[in-house]
């Protein structure tokens, strides 16, 4: 899907600082994430300093200044999941995926995040793709679940290959 | 179908209540499935489909109502379904059960027993939805109505009885008169701070202006909560006809749901209900032919803990950076927009609709000297029966953790639980015959917060918990004031050293004056309670602090630098799956052998212990 464009998401909200969080919502939605550009004609678009919409876009963990991997793992960090073991989760998809919360894999395949509470409290530890959650996650369901996108991945691209 | 179009007098919409009704006198049998996020995530969207398609086929579109509803709490046992009449509870529903419910219970009234829910302590199987003992204890006088209605409906609203307190307030009851109703309810915030609903309305009312507000807290930013996620995403009208009678008191015309944009079906349902709300006339100018304008927008979140805060949150939605500010004149009069502005929490603005129809008494008439009414609270962690629970203010956190969550599981202790989330503490064992009461849980330091409760066992280190809470708190400090900026660093600091095995007795007592500190002198409500965990944590649990410091030992088998993997050789029957999952090349044994983690190599990255299905791997 094209992003959408900017000047859609900016019409009727032009010239109103107090749209900002909204827009900023809605690049990101659009985009993935929000691009330096984005941050430039937001600015202008409703009337805020470049600097403020930085220290929003900065500010707030909902906002990526750059884009995620194909697939983003968002790992919870929530008290329930982790007296449940979510932080051998977490160690275990950096070191399988060789990237801190935030990065993206080389090539870019995967990101991890690192969120405080996905809300699904009684399931943890949970672990969401792309959105889409699993519940009871365990380091060796993780790296079941790595390894069956990437070889999705591997063999799309041969499919892809032969046509 | 009926169409709906804008009413213009409480005549009106009782009418349409009666049509609505009548409509729906043909339906035999209600099918309720859940489609709540915990549901969701062990796949009822699918089930839900497959029932959908197995009531066309037997041409049951018209008798029987599938109803999709927000959660009803049993998480665990999800996917859930109830169906009535006969209050059949059905869990752990795969769509391949689909025709056998279809054609056996909602056809011919038979039980499919392999459905039903078996207790995880007594393993007895009980038929009816009543009868199990996690809703048996409870007292569910919000969470109950979730199971009544589709929150993308607001014809089931209606039909259940609601938007039966906003003619109430419009016509008859002065602003005066509601106020002095939740005063003497006693309604206190459900959201943390527990401050008494009806005064911050009647300050609000007093507070001269024009233009007012009301903000609707949903961004549930509490790790280990989620009542009002389910609360919202399940019963959307509910939450807005709260905030109509609360609008009509304190007399604002606007209204903000501040929702976090984790929560995209609450987000999607909450906009769904306002624009129903508004197509009916419920919410705009004049609502049902009276003199009362009020409408509702919804503020996405941009998943900032600190937004929490009343300061923060309305900066936030003035499209600000969230950080709070001090109170020296409180948000009620000078608020969002430097205006009046009422914020009341999702679980708050939910219990005012019944408090209007059935009166204050009625809400009074359950709870405790200084906290009435019911509870929600979220029951996680390690124990067995884990979901959403309404239990009356009072009730033991005893029979809570027990008699609705069934104790600990794998056969482990319960050791302690967390209540309040980041702000809050842990109370051990010996204190489980404590009340869940804003006032005793405060006094005992901890919190009843939003509702969160995280039971512990014997595998949880409390140091290490309170590591989690302080790593929290550090990075969702805004930054603006230096107790808490800075304090929360160097404490985290020196927990950190504990638990890598540097840590110094002299350490717990800079902790505590640390925490003191910051209790004191932080700006705002969550830097002035984010010591808690550290405190309670050094209370009761302080010889756990003093195995990590003078023996170098995670009692709980936790903190991995103080930690060592092996494998004791009379569990292990050498299958080999350890072995074959661990990434690091530690483990050896021949096939049917004894086999043996290499410390050098161990990461301690636990794939081995989970794996093993004889629990031979152990944690020293």
């Amino acid at each position: 899907m094209p992003p959408q464009a900017l000047d859609t998401i900016l019409e009727g909200r032009r010239s109103q600082p107090n749209q900002l969080i909204e827009v900023l919502q809605d690049v990101q939605k659009s985009y993935g994430y929000i691009p330096r550009e984005a941050i430039e004609s937001v600015s202008q678009g409703l009337g805020v300093p470049l600097i403020e919409v930085y220290r929003v876009a900065s500010f707030y963990k909902a906002f990526r200044l750059k884009p995620s991997g194909k697939h983003a793992l968002t790992m919870c960090a929530g008290t329930a999941c982790h007296v449940r073991g979510s932080g051998l989760l977490l160690d275990h998809a950096t070191s399988q995926l060789g990237v801190k919360p935030g990065e993206v894999t080389s090539d870019g395949l995967f990101s991890i995040e690192h969120v405080n509470c996905l809300g699904a409290c009684a399931l943890g530890p949970i672990i969401a793709e792309n959105g889409s959650y699993h519940h009871h996650m365990t380091p060796a369901k993780l790296r079941k679940l790595i390894e069956t996108l990437r070889s999705r991945e591997v063999e799309d691209a041969h499919s892809v290959q032969t046509k | 179908m009926l169409t709906l179009s804008r009413l213009n007098s409480y005549r009106e919409l009782e009418h349409l209540r009666q049509r609505l009704r009548e409509q729906r006198q043909n339906i035999t049998t209600t099918v309720m499935v859940c489609g709540g996020t915990g549901c969701r995530t062990s796949n009822s969207q699918a089930v839900i489909e497959a029932i959908r398609d197995e009531l066309s086929s037997q041409g049951l579109d018209d008798s029987v109502r599938l109803c999709v509803t927000g959660c009803h709490g049993f998480c665990e046992q999800g996917p859930v379904i109830i169906i009535e009449p006969g209050n059949i509870f059905y869990c752990h529903v795969s769509p391949e059960d689909a025709f056998e419910i279809v054609y056996q219970t909602v056809m011919n009234g038979e039980v499919i027993e392999r459905l039903l829910y078996e207790d995880t302590v007594s393993g007895e199987r009980f038929k009816t939805e009543a009868e199990i003992p996690f809703y048996k204890a409870q007292d569910r006088r919000i969470l109950s109505q979730n199971r009544l209605v589709d929150p993308c409906s607001i014809e089931d609203y209606i039909v259940a009885g609601g938007y039966s307190a906003l003619p109430r307030v419009l016509n008859g009851i002065a602003p005066e008169e509601i106020i002095s109703e939740i005063k003497s309810a006693g309604l206190r915030g459900r959201g943390g701070g527990g401050f008494p609903t009806g005064r911050k309305w009647a300050e609000c009312m007093d507070a001269p202006s024009d233009e007012k507000y009301v903000i609707c807290n949903a961004d549930e930013g509490d790790p280990g909560a989620y009542m009002d996620r389910c609360v919202l995403e399940g019963n959307p009208h509910l939450v807005l006809e709260g905030m109509m009678v609360g609008a009509r008191a304190v007399g604002a015309s606007k209204g903000y749901i501040y929702v976090r944009n984790e929560y995209p079906l609450a987000v999607k349902n909450s906009r769904i209900a306002v624009e129903q709300a508004r197509e009916l006339g419920l919410l705009g100018d004049n609502i049902l032919g009276s003199s009362f304008s009020f409408d509702v927008e919804i503020a996405r979140g941009g998943g900032a803990f600190v937004c929490g805060e009343s300061t923060a949150l309305m900066a936030s939605i003035e499209g600000k950076v969230g950080e709070p500010r001090a109170k020296d004149v409180h948000t009620v009069v000078d608020g969002l927009y430097h205006k009046p502005t009422t914020l009341n929490n999702v679980e708050t603005w939910a219990n005012v609709p019944a408090i209007v129809l059935n009166g204050s008494s009625w809400f009074a008439a359950k709870g405790t000297k200084g906290s009435k009414g019911t509870k929600i609270l979220a029951l996680t962690g390690r124990i067995k029966n884990t979901g959403l629970v309404e239990v009356a203010m009072g009730t033991p956190i005893r029979e809570v953790v027990f008699d609705i969550g069934g104790g600990a599981a794998n056969g482990n202790k319960v050791k302690a639980v967390q209540t309040g989330g980041p702000s809050g503490g842990c109370l051990p064992l010996d204190k489980f015959d404590l009340a869940v009461d804003f006032d005793v849980l405060a006094e005992a330091g901890s919190m009843i917060g939003s509702g969160g409760m995280v039971v512990m066992d014997e595998e949880t280190c409390m140091v290490d918990v309170a590591k989690y809470f302080l790593t929290f708190l550090q990075d969702e400090s805004c930054g603006k004031c230096l107790p808490c900026r800075v304090g929360i660093d160097r404490m985290l600091e020196i927990i950190t050293d504990i638990t890598e095995g540097r840590g110094r007795m002299e350490q717990l007592d800079l902790l505590e004056e640390l925490g003191d500190t910051i209790s004191q002198t932080a700006l705002c409500g969550l830097g002035k309670t984010a010591p808690n965990p550290v405190l309670s944590t050094l209370r009761y649990f302080r010889p756990e602090y003093e195995a990590h410091i003078r023996e170098k030992r995670c009692p709980a088998g936790v903190c991995k630098a103080l930690i060592t993997y092996r494998i004791d050789p009379d569990k292990c029957n050498g299958c080999g799956v350890c072995l074959r999952n661990c990434a690091y090349g530690a483990i050896t044994g021949g096939k049917k052998e004894v086999h043996v983690i290499d410390t050098q190599l161990c990461q301690k990255c636990g794939i081995c212990r989970s794996e093993c299905k004889f629990d031979a791997v152990q944690v020293v």
